[in-house]
């Protein structure tokens, strides 16, 4: 492990200055994807600024939705009753992650900055565009079990691990962030971005933007969510695809709908397709099935070793049938 | 016949001796040995498959602070036999597999060690390397033996000839995955190198045998070395001979005289250096008569090994002995590969090759019409077919019977694909265990008497499986002694010798060794000792070899439940029930077989290790990836045995339960998730995307 300098943060500002003015340095929060990368060497940073006493712990009603502080803990915000009886999906999605200790860390703003799982992104003795650009993809033709099947570039085809995540993109949230020229904010579906020529930037914030908090606005329908995360072992596994899906039905009509996917793409995965060919349609099974195919005519298996990928198309749409189904 | 112990302390269910240290955090591992002053080791790997190393550039490693120095293939000393090559480490520079050590870094931190082994510039000039295992290479070739020691191949009467005039018959082709051991604690060793003299503090299934290997590999005199290990955190058989880093340790503690060294190994350098179980193509051929009587047995089987050391898993020997057919044969071919070297997994040959033929007997029953468990009883031989010898004991079918009636077995519907539980297809199967009820050679205790309490020293192995207890009940009712009056020694070369914990033969090893020193004892000192009275004794031949077939058996049953939407697979209870001579501790044998089971059930639907073709080496090597069982797999786990006391294989009447466990799981579960979807898988892992193609 590289030796590093190790700051906690006094306040926001200066941490989000530490940071951007220092091009090796990182935020860290709960560390438990970053502590990860720094003994594989993955990650390098010469400065880690802890940022765990500075961001919001706090899970705030605000004009009708709630307002998430980055330092939020997953196992906190998984527990919290708004969360809980309002949006269901993202409880859910927050429980179907890691482990209880792993939650016990994982912050609202480190959750969704987590790292790809693509197992050669973690071993520094293969090639990897995403880390070192230029030098290759040794998962095209390798083992692709996890990786993706929509969005994803010649230079990439890793996924986005969190499931969280999915469950945010579903619920139109929106994420605020504090950077060098001041606050902004914008949707979270525009956080994450698809690998195109420059699979090594996981998102479109800038270095030393910091996550401040996470916005849920309120939402007639998402009570009526749920995800639904399929993996290769009943708890403690990354999902081989997972849907979240929220569902507005009146006199047996599809009012609205929100669905996200997780593990197909290099970004949580909104299915706007397939909200669009729902819209007005009967609810019953005939209908999802036509918008899951809408969704997954673009998609793309992948070969190799153990098989490829290609079982996640029927996966996906299998799973988001039955998503929908149980939801009606 | 031996004499058989009256059972007093043995029998009893009792709690570990060493729980309370374990649980309270003072039990000390390989690596936590209170040494003063030790510095750091970390390996440095090939990063290619095949080829040469041209260079290893030291400068920049070196200039990490706190990096002592940094042995290479240029600068560390010369072994003395470099017999075996996994452990002529530093000796050569060819590379013969990805992650072969090709440097140590020893530094004040591990931190630092582990740095400067990334900077070390490693220059290697590759060849192309062949990773691939796959049944129609032209190379595969015939080992003189398998594992042990036994015949490559047999063959007895005309197999072809009874397929062809069967009623019905199988051919199929099973395969099981690349598994790797993965015990909680990594491997490692603490050494020091001072005055002559060698002393190890490693995690080892053997600390005897780590003693001989390690004594041959530096030609040192056996009284040079001592190896110390009163802990395991888990083998599995990964622990049960010595591997390359022991002998990187202690070069390193030998470059740096007087300073104790500690290397332990990461997660993912476990997935090259410690072992692994081969990947297995097993060709199984079944034919049988309308009223299920088996009339030919053939299992042809393709199995990998390392291009420096030959490891020949003897995966069809329990093909040979565990049905009646006339007709019987069985192969082994190996493929040589640039892969690291391929070792013991718990039950090795049995747990592979308890796969293929026991889904195939599955598939042969359906075919017949005759449920499972009545097509193994009608098939059950009066001796062993292979030897002629009659068995010890063998309670197959009272195993079989016993687990049908806890299991529910009786109403089953034998229909595939069937039964619904909501959106779940839910089934049922079954198969049988067996492992041998071996006996090492060699082992040898003495018992002491002091202060009025008996001592029973052996350099035995706890690998976490509970020796601490189990060889205390056994000392005290050897002795006839309350079981509170024994103290027992392990775990040390300073005892007397001890064979190495594997092939479920330590405690009948021990434990005869134990009894024969015990007897000795009482025979010279009678029922009075003294203080400092002591006898030694060894474990006697094992005559009964010859004259019998010993084996313990089992049968398992799965119930599977397979999501009907997604193919997810789960397993609500296991039952298994086992026929392994007298239990010594119930408690510790319970545990035993349920982490049998386990490890069984992990293999079924979880373990796979994935060799990348293309580097050359295993990609998922970590528990994020590498996926074993979690408590959320494994709900509702259940083992009993039926009563059973040998008299030919011990005095304690006991056959080993380390690893009969996870014999046959496998393949009642992939039976089990045939007959919730009708969709038969037969390469392992059994995941979702195998079963998917099948579902409606
Ligand atoms: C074995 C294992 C299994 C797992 N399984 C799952 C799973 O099934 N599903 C799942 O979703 N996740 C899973 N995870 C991942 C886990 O959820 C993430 O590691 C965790 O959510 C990351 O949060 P953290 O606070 O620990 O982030 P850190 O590790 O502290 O940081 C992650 C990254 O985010 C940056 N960062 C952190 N906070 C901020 C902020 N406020 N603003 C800007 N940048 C920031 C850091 O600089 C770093 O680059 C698993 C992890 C492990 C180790
Ligand atoms: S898929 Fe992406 S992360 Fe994985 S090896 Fe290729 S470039 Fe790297």
């Amino acid at each position: 492990m590289k030796p590093f300098d190790y700051r906690t943060a006094t306040d926001m500002g200066t941490a989000v200055a530490e940071v951007s003015g220092r091009p090796d340095a990182r935020f860290v929060a709960g560390g438990t994807n970053l502590v990860d990368h720094l003994k594989l060497g993955v990650a390098e940073p010469d400065l880690l600024v802890d940022i765990t006493a500075v961001t919001s712990a706090a899970v705030e009603d605000r004009d009708g939705g709630l307002w998430i502080g980055a330092g939020v803990r997953n196992s906190d915000l998984a527990a919290d009753r708004r969360v809980r009886e309002r949006y269901p999906v993202l409880a859910q999605a927050l429980l179907s992650g890691a482990s209880g200790q792993l939650r016990n860390m994982a912050t609202t703003g480190g959750n969704p900055l987590q790292r790809t799982r693509c197992v050669y992104f973690q071993d520094v003795t293969t090639p990897c565009n995403k880390r070192v650009p230029g030098s290759g993809c040794s998962a095209i033709g390798g083992y692709t079990r996890y990786h993706a099947i929509l969005g994803a570039s010649e230079h990439c085809v890793a996924t986005h691990p969190s499931d969280m995540a999915v469950a945010l993109s579903a619920l139109d949230a929106k994420v605020h962030v504090l950077t060098p020229e001041g606050e902004r904010s914008f949707p979270f579906v525009d956080l994450h971005r698809l690998p195109g020529e420059k699979p090594d930037q996981d998102t479109r914030l800038q270095h030393g933007d910091l996550i401040t908090a996470i916005e849920l606005p309120p939402s007639p329908f998402a009570q009526q969510s749920r995800y639904r995360k399929v993996r290769d072992r009943a708890s403690y596994a990354f999902a081989l695809v997972s849907v979240a899906a929220a569902l507005d039905v009146a006199d047996g009509i599809v009012r609205d709908v929100r669905i996200a996917l997780g593990g197909v793409a290099h970004t949580p995965w909104r299915a706007y397709k397939a909200e669009q060919v729902l819209r007005g349609q009967p609810a019953e099974v005939a209908s999802y099935r036509l918008a899951a195919d809408a969704e997954m005519a673009d998609a793309r298996a992948l070969d190799g070793i153990d098989g490829g990928n290609g079982f996640k198309i029927p996966l996906v749409t299998r799973t988001l049938v039955a998503t929908l189904r149980d939801l009606t | 016949m031996t004499e058989l112990l009256r059972p007093q302390a043995i029998g009893q269910d009792l709690a570990r001796r060493d729980g309370p240290d374990k649980v309270t955090g003072t039990a000390t591992y390989a690596n936590e040995t209170p040494v003063e002053n030790p510095a750091y080791c970390h390996l440095i790997q090939a990063d290619i498959a095949r080829g040469r190393v041209s260079a290893v550039d030291t400068a920049e490693a070196e200039d990490v602070p706190g990096v002592i120095a940094v042995l290479t293939p240029g600068t560390s000393e010369r072994l003395s036999s470099t017999e075996d090559k996994e452990l002529a480490v530093l000796q050569t520079t060819d590379v013969a597999f990805r992650g072969q050590i090709v440097g140590i870094v020893i530094a004040e931190t591990p931190e630092a060690a582990r740095q400067a082994a990334r900077l070390a510039a490693v220059t290697c000039s590759e060849q192309t390397h062949d990773v691939s295992l796959s049944a129609d290479r032209v190379d595969l070739y015939k080992p003189d033996k398998v594992n042990p020691s036994f015949a490559t191949d047999t063959s007895v009467g005309d197999v072809s000839a009874a397929m062809d005039s069967a009623a019905a018959t199988v051919t199929e082709t099973y395969t099981t995955a690349m598994n790797h051991n993965n015990p909680m604690e990594p491997h490692a060793t603490t050494a020091l190198w001072n005055d002559g003299q060698l002393t190890l503090w490693d995690s080892t299934q053997g600390v005897h045998s780590v003693r001989s290997t390690v004594a041959k590999v530096f030609g040192l005199d056996k009284g040079q070395v001592r190896v110390v290990c009163p802990y395991v955190g888990g083998g599995f058989g990964s622990k049960g001979t010595v591997h390359a880093h022991v002998v990187a340790a202690a070069m390193a503690a030998r470059a740096l005289p007087g300073r104790a060294m500690k290397l332990a190994l990461t997660r993912q350098q476990m997935f090259s250096l410690v072992g692994y179980r081969t990947p297995t193509i097993q060709r199984v051929r079944l034919a049988a008569d309308r009223d299920g009587r088996l009339s030919a047995i053939a299992l042809d089987v393709v199995e990998q090994t390392s291009r420096i050391k030959e490891f020949a898993e003897q995966t069809a020997v329990a093909a040979r002995m565990m049905y009646a057919a006339p007709n019987r044969a069985t192969s082994h071919r190996l493929a040589a590969l640039d892969v690291p070297v391929p070792s013991w997994m718990r039950a090795p040959g049995e747990c592979p090759g308890m796969f293929g033929p026991e889904v195939a007997m599955d598939e042969l029953a359906e075919r017949l019409g005759i449920d499972p468990i009545e097509f193994r009883v009608r098939n059950e031989p009066a001796r062993d077919p292979e030897s002629g010898n009659p068995f010890s004991s063998r309670h197959l079918v009272a195993c079989l019977r016993d687990g049908a009636e806890r299991f529910g077995w009786a109403d089953r519907d034998p229909r595939p694909g069937v039964r619904r539980d909501g959106d779940w297809l839910v089934g049922s199967g079954v198969a049988s265990s067996v492992y041998p009820a071996s006996r090492q050679a060699q082992s040898d205790a003495t018992i002491r008497f002091a202060d009025g309490r008996y001592a029973a020293e052996i350099g035995a192995a706890d690998l976490g499986t509970g020796a601490w207890t189990t060889l205390a009940q056994i000392a005290a009712d050897a002795l006839d002694v309350p079981l509170d009056l024994v103290d027992v020694r392990i775990g040390d070369t300073d005892y007397p010798f001890a064979s190495v914990a594997g092939g479920s033969s330590g405690t009948s090893t021990w434990g005869s060794a134990i009894v024969a020193a015990a007897r000795a004892f009482r025979e010279k000192y009678g029922l009075d000792p003294a203080d400092g009275d002591e006898a030694q004794g060894q474990v006697p031949e094992y005559q009964a070899q010859e004259r019998y077939a010993l084996y313990a058996f089992g049968a398992q049953f799965a119930e599977v439940r397979v999501h009907a939407d997604t193919g997810e697979i789960r397993v609500p209870r296991l039952v298994g029930v086992f026929a392994a001579g007298r239990i010594i501790n119930p408690r510790t044998a319970r545990s035993q077989f349920i982490g049998g089971m386990t490890m069984g059930m992990s293999m079924a639907l979880h373990e796979n290790s994935v060799l990348d073709p293309a580097t050359g080496h295993v990609v998922n090597h970590d528990f994020a990836e590498y996926h074993i069982a979690t408590c959320a797999d494994a709900a509702n786990i259940e083992a009993y045995w039926v009563d059973e006391s040998d008299p030919h294989v011990n005095p304690m009447g006991s056959k080993g339960v380390g690893e009969i466990g996870i014999v046959g799981t496998a393949a009642a579960i992939a039976n089990a998730a045939y007959h919730a979807t009708g969709v038969r898988v037969r390469d392992l892992p059994v995941t979702l995307d195998k079963l998917l193609p099948g579902l409606d």
